[in-house]
Formats: structure tokens, sequence, C-alpha cells
């Protein structure tokens, strides 16, 4: 059954042209889901990125779950989940603390969703993997460290 | 050397005689050797374990650590205690056949009293006398079974495969069986063992692009009208440690959310016993079973952590019983529930030393072992050179054996320096032991052995160093990976395992000048992780060398200053270096 929805999935090339699109770098993010402004994504240190994207002082939240490894395998692609449980959820952002650019993504979420996104970023080393969300119109915050290794020699 | 029970009596007399470290009382009168392996059943639950033998088929050599510190919470426990302490904290006569299982005291003098340890035809006569007076019991094989001979090497893992068969093995995991690639362990899955009836669970092994299961997470068993269930937890970083390139599809990691879903899966389909065989690591374990609810026991492997006796774990549901069963063939773990009323009542643990001269081999898997081993007879035999010295692996920083490697790596490559993995496997050898073929395999057999030179800067040097001393002790057990520090030739360094990535080591000096950031060094290495890396296999680099020696001697251990563990610290015991 999953060999058949990969199959599927693989001959609807359609489907994830927009995906591909983005790992092959054609498109911005900012492109792609334009919820922040394009100074935001541009930003060199995680205090610019958050006051663009209007969040500057959150508020430490444990409503925020981040799922990510605690050893990347690869820091190309690092899986990352974030759900909000915190009512009214519009926006969830990502950052990569210590990446040049710390902003990785930033979803808007008609209000009703589900605050809950999916996505792999990625990171040139160690560092805290950081989700603001924004509720009515407050913004709140949650960070994971996300380590990033040279690899080799296990036992 | 081969004897007869009645030989080795004998020269446990003569060696109690003539005074050597041994408690003549338990040794030779009251505990005699002969009802050594008496276990007698406990319950109606039982599982034996075996973990991590590293493709020994024969009996070896192996030399517990001296060095096996604890950072953080893990100072002087369980298992980072050695020697003298580890007799202590669980009764253990020094001296004893226990005594030398479990630690490294005189390991040499006490090796030719007992002998050779493990060896599949004499673990075979164990597990068919156990499973004997315990009908129904599981066989439950930890991983790294597949890989650390030449056999397993040459035969592609199928030595192992049909000896695990053959064994009776009925549950595994993987770790270092997934560096024959994704392929060959899905052929052996999908192939041997399914038909052989052995189930391959691993709850933490995923597809990169779904998430969906690789392996059963987990098997559900009936033992006496029981129903046990055991999930399967991989090597957490087998992409990070080992190369990615082997496994590119597949995702690992500690998943303890998914292991949770998966107790609890198995609590409403019945299990009345819930197992999980893992191969995360001690220490890792011993957290997961903080986080985790509603396992009854872990039974571990990984970090090689030969433990008497299960650690009992509270987390918010209960208690969790956390074991580790050793390496190199040289265990076996008993463990018989109580089960009564839908609950365990009671249980008995015993993790059996495996002596090969008190197990008489079994005779169809002793043919079975000569038969797979002939068609290489020629190779593994060949007598490389002789040593002098006491060659042993197993450290948190340096042995004997790996400092023979990083110097034939220096002198054949003209590096500098050089790097070694540390490495939790690989065998012992006694002074006056020939170093053949097939020794040197044990210490290198590996898919992925191009040896490599690189020029390096000293910033670069250090950030790697620092990067593997990470992984090591690193506070929090879930960012470690399991392995010793890298063995360092060349390179003289101060470490402070207490302090955090990029401030333990310090104090580099290469031949007496400091090592300097900027300026470069040709560093040899072995075991590269990235794909298409080019270079001769070390067992080729290492050979020539041995063979150009003839006699190995005085070999000269690199050992690093250790500062901020301290004196007194129970990890750390008849340290070459200054420890405070």
């Amino acid at each position: 059954m999953n060999a058949l929805r990969r199959n599927v999935l693989k001959g609807a090339a359609g489907a994830s042209a927009v995906a591909v699109a983005v790992a092959a770098g054609l498109l911005k993010p900012t492109q792609a889901l334009a919820a922040a402004p394009r100074s935001a994504f541009e930003a060199k240190n995680v205090g610019d990125a958050m006051k663009d994207l209007g969040a500057a002082s959150p508020a430490d939240s444990k409503d925020i779950t981040i799922k990510a490894p605690d050893i990347a395998e690869n820091g190309a692609v690092v899986p990352v989940e974030v759900t909000s449980a915190i009512a009214g959820t519009t926006m969830i952002a990502i950052l990569a603390e210590k990446n040049a650019t710390p902003l990785v993504a930033d979803f808007s979420l008609a209000n009703g969703a589900q605050g809950f996104v999916s996505t792999r970023i990625k990171m040139g080393q160690t560092s805290l993997v950081r989700a603001v969300v924004t509720a009515g119109g407050k913004s709140y915050t949650a960070a994971k460290e996300v380590k990033v290794t040279i690899g080799g020699c296990g036992g | 050397m081969h004897m007869n029970r009645r030989e080795f009596l004998q020269l446990l007399a003569v060696a109690a005689a003539s005074g050597m470290a041994l408690d003549s009382k338990s040794a030779l009168a009251g505990k005699a050797p002969a009802n050594f392996y008496e276990v007698p059943r406990h319950g109606n639950v039982s599982f034996l374990h075996f973990t991590d033998c590293h493709a020994q088929l024969l009996p070896v050599w192996f030399r517990e650590p001296n060095v096996n510190l604890g950072v953080g919470d893990s100072y002087g426990k369980t298992p980072h205690i050695v020697g003298q302490n580890l007799l202590k904290a669980y009764g253990i006569k020094p001296g004893s056949a226990e005594a030398h299982a479990f630690t490294y005291l005189d390991f040499q003098e006490a090796a030719k009293v007992y002998g050779k340890v493990g060896g599949f035809a004499h673990l075979k006569t164990l597990v068919d006398k156990l499973r004997a007076q315990r009908p129904g019991a599981l066989l439950l094989d930890g991983g790294d079974t597949w890989q650390g001979s030449a056999t397993s090497l040459w035969t592609n893992a199928q030595d192992m495969v049909d000896a695990c068969i053959k064994l009776g093995v009925n549950v595994m995991t993987p770790h270092w069986e997934s560096t024959f690639g994704a392929e060959r362990v899905l052929e052996i899955v999908n192939g041997d063992f399914k038909k052989a009836g052995i189930d391959f669970v691993a709850q933490n092994v995923v597809t990169n692009d779904f998430g969906d299961q690789v392996f059963k997470p987990y098997v559900m068993k009936e033992m006496g009208g029981v129903k046990v269930a055991v999930i399967g937890q991989a090597f957490p970083y087998t992409p990070i440690a080992n190369p990615r390139h082997m496994v590119p599809d597949w995702s690992f990691g500690i998943r303890d959310d998914g292991m949770q879903q998966w107790v609890d899966d198995a609590r409403a389909n019945g299990a009345k016993v819930v197992i999980v065989l893992s191969h995360n690591g001690m220490d890792v374990d011993l957290k997961m079973a903080s986080r985790v609810t509603g396992i009854d026991a872990i039974f571990g492997g990984h970090t090689h952590d030969g433990v008497p006796q299960p650690v009992k774990v509270k987390n918010a549901k209960g208690v969790t019983l956390v074991t580790n069963a050793g390496s190199n063939g040289k265990f076996l773990g008993v463990m018989d529930f109580d089960v009564r009323g839908g609950k365990i009542q009671s249980y008995k643990y015993r993790l059996l030393p495996v002596f090969s001269n008190l197990l008489p081999a079994d005779k169809d898997m002793d043919a079975y072992i000569q038969k797979v081993r002939a068609p290489y007879a020629d190779k593994l035999n060949e007598k490389l050179a002789v040593t002098d010295d006491f060659l042993y692996r197993r450290g948190n920083f340096n042995g004997t054996w790996d400092q023979l490697l990083v110097d034939a790596l220096m002198e054949v490559k003209g590096a500098d320096a050089a790097f070694s993995p540390g490495f939790r496997w690989g065998t012992t050898l006694l002074p006056g032991d020939a170093i053949t073929m097939e020794r040197l395999m044990d210490q290198t057999a590996i898919t992925y052995p191009q040896t490599t030179l690189t020029e390096m800067s000293g910033e670069t040097i250090k950030t790697i160093m620092e990067d593997v001393a990470d992984n090591l002790f690193n506070a929090d057990p879930y960012y470690q990976q399991g392995g010793d520090m890298v063995r360092v030739g060349g390179i003289e360094y101060t470490i402070d395992p207490t302090k955090t990535i990029g401030n333990r080591i310090g104090d580099m000096t290469l031949k007496g000048k400091p090592v300097e950031a900027k300026k470069t060094y040709k560093v040899a290495g072995w075991a590269p992780v990235a794909e298409g890396a080019q270079g001769e296999p070390v067992w080729d680099v290492v050979a020539s060398y041995l063979r150009d020696k003839k006699v190995i001697k005085g070999v000269k251990l690199n050992t690093p200053k250790i500062v901020g563990v301290g004196k007194n610290n129970p990890g750390i015991a008849a340290y070459d270096g200054s420890y405070s």
C-alpha cells in the first residue's frame, strides 16, 4: 500500500511541483508563503527577524511543542514539526538561531485552523530551533536544541 | 589454549596454590565451577539475551575497561563504575571467575586461569541447557551481531545469519547490521530470517519520506499462556555515527513518543509483560526508562557494559528494569519473571559469563563454524607479527590496540597525527600471542575501511576532537552516541569531560610544541562516513606495518591528561596518565 502511495505521488508530478521548486531554490520562501515581510527573512539575527515578524518580545509558552531530532541526521534537511495549542493561532514561524539568516519559514493560518506545521529546514551548525506563534494579537515562543555533528566514530 | 574441564580445574588449583590473585575458597571449594551454570528457573516467563557479540563465532579474550567515566547525573553510577568499585557495588568476590568476567583486574593472569570467553558453540550449549528448564523462553539478540570479524565481512554477514538461526534466536534489533546496506538488511529480514521465524523489530526506524515503519515495531508472543510483547529499538544514531549513504531512505532517532505509543498499543492488545530490546546504549536506556511508562524491562546493549544486575528506574507510572549485557559473546542475560494475575510479581536476573572451558562445544554448531571458516583458513591464520605487549581496545580514551593502529597509520602514511574511531568492539591479545590477520580484522572489519590522509588546520583538529568528546560526554544522555573518544596518535592533550562542547580539549601539543590553530598538519585516519571516500583498506596498511615489525613491543599509550573528574571517581582506576 505504501509503495502504491509513493508511486501515485511520484506520478502526480504536478502536485509536488511547488515543493520541488522551493527545494531547488527557484522560489524563495517569501514568494511561496508570503506571510512575513521580506526583511524578516533577510535579517541576520534572531532579534531583528522577530521584530520584523511583529513579535519583538514573545512570551515563553509551554503550549508550543517542537518536534525535531536531538541530533540531526542530515543538517541539510532537518524535519521540524511545530504544534501550537494556543487558541486562535494565526501565525507559526520557525527560526534556526545560528543560521546566517535565522528565519527559515513563516506560516499564516486562517482563523480556526489547527496550529500545526511540518517542514524540513537547513541548519549549518548546532543551534536552538525556535518557534514563534502569534495568537489574538500576542506572540509566544518555545525552543529546542538540535545538534549538528560531524559524524563518525560511533561504537 | 584448549582444555577439558578436568584440566581446567587442575590448573585452577595450581594457580591458587602458586599464590595468584584468586580467592581460593570460592574458586576451589564451596561454589565450585561445576555448578556455575545451575540456574534454577524462577516463575513462568523467561528471556535469554545476548548483545554486541560482534560476529565472534569462536572464544576470545576480552578485557573490560578501566576508564568509563559518567558525567552529570551519571557520575559514579552504573554503568560508570570500574574495577574494585564494580565488585563492591555488586558483591562480587575479588579473584573469582565473575570478577574476571566483569572487570579488567589482573586480566592477564586471570585470563590464563579462566580461559577464553564466548564462542557460539559454547553459547549454544548454554542456551539449550537454560531453555530445557524454561520451555518457551525467548532468545533475544540485541544487535551488532553481523559485524566485527573477518568472516562476517567476507561472507556479507551470512556466517552470522546462519549461526543465529542455528542458535535459535527469536527476536532481533539492529545497529551495525545497517552497514551492510539497507538492501542486504531487507534481504535477510524478508528471506532467511522470515523462513526461520526470526522477528526483526525496530520502532524507531521509519522512511524518510512518509515516516512509515520500515520494520515491525514489536512482536507479540505467548509464553505459558501469558502474552508478552518485545519492542525493538535500533541504535538511534546509525546514520550519524555510521555512513548515512548506506541507509539513505531511513530515519532513526530515539523517538520516545513512538515508544510510548507502541507500549500502549501492546498493552491494549493484551500484553502482560512488555520488553524493549534496545540498542540505545545504557545511559540512553536509563533516561528513556524514566520518561516512557509501561515497560517492564529494557534489555540493552551498544555501550558494551557488563552489568551484573538490572538498574531499577522509576517513572510516572511504575518501575522499569534496565540491563546491559556486555559484548563479544562474553555474557548471556537470563531474566525470569513470575507472572500471576496478569502482573509481574517478582523477577530474577543473572548475567552469566560464557566461559568456554566450562561449557562443552555444541557439536553441530562447532561443525558449522569450522565449515564456514574453512575457505578462509589461510587468510585468517596468516601470522603478521607476535606481540610482546598486552593488546586491548576498550576504555574511554585509548587502548594499546588502537595505539598500534594509529602508530601504523602515522608511520605508513607519513602523517603528523592520526585518528582512529572510538569503537568499543575488538578482541584482546595476551603477551606472546600471535597477531594473525584474523585478530587484526577483529579491530578493523567494517564495510567502509578506507584510510585517508588529510591536511587539517589545528583548529579543525580541535573541532573534531571537541565534537567526538561531546558525543561521549554530553551531560544529556540523549545527545550521546555511545562510542568512546576518538583515539589520537601524535597529539597530546588535556580533557575536562565535565565542560561543554568547545571547552573540553586543551593544551594540544605535537612533539612538545603547541598545536597552532592556523597551521596545517597531515592527519591520517580511517572509517570515513562520507560517500565515495577512496583509500587503501586499514587492514592492509596495518598488516604491512606488522609484517615489517615482526615483533610488537613497547607500544606507548598516548593518554590525555584528564581534569575535572576527581581523584576518587569510581569510573576510573589504574590509569596510565594523570587525572584529577
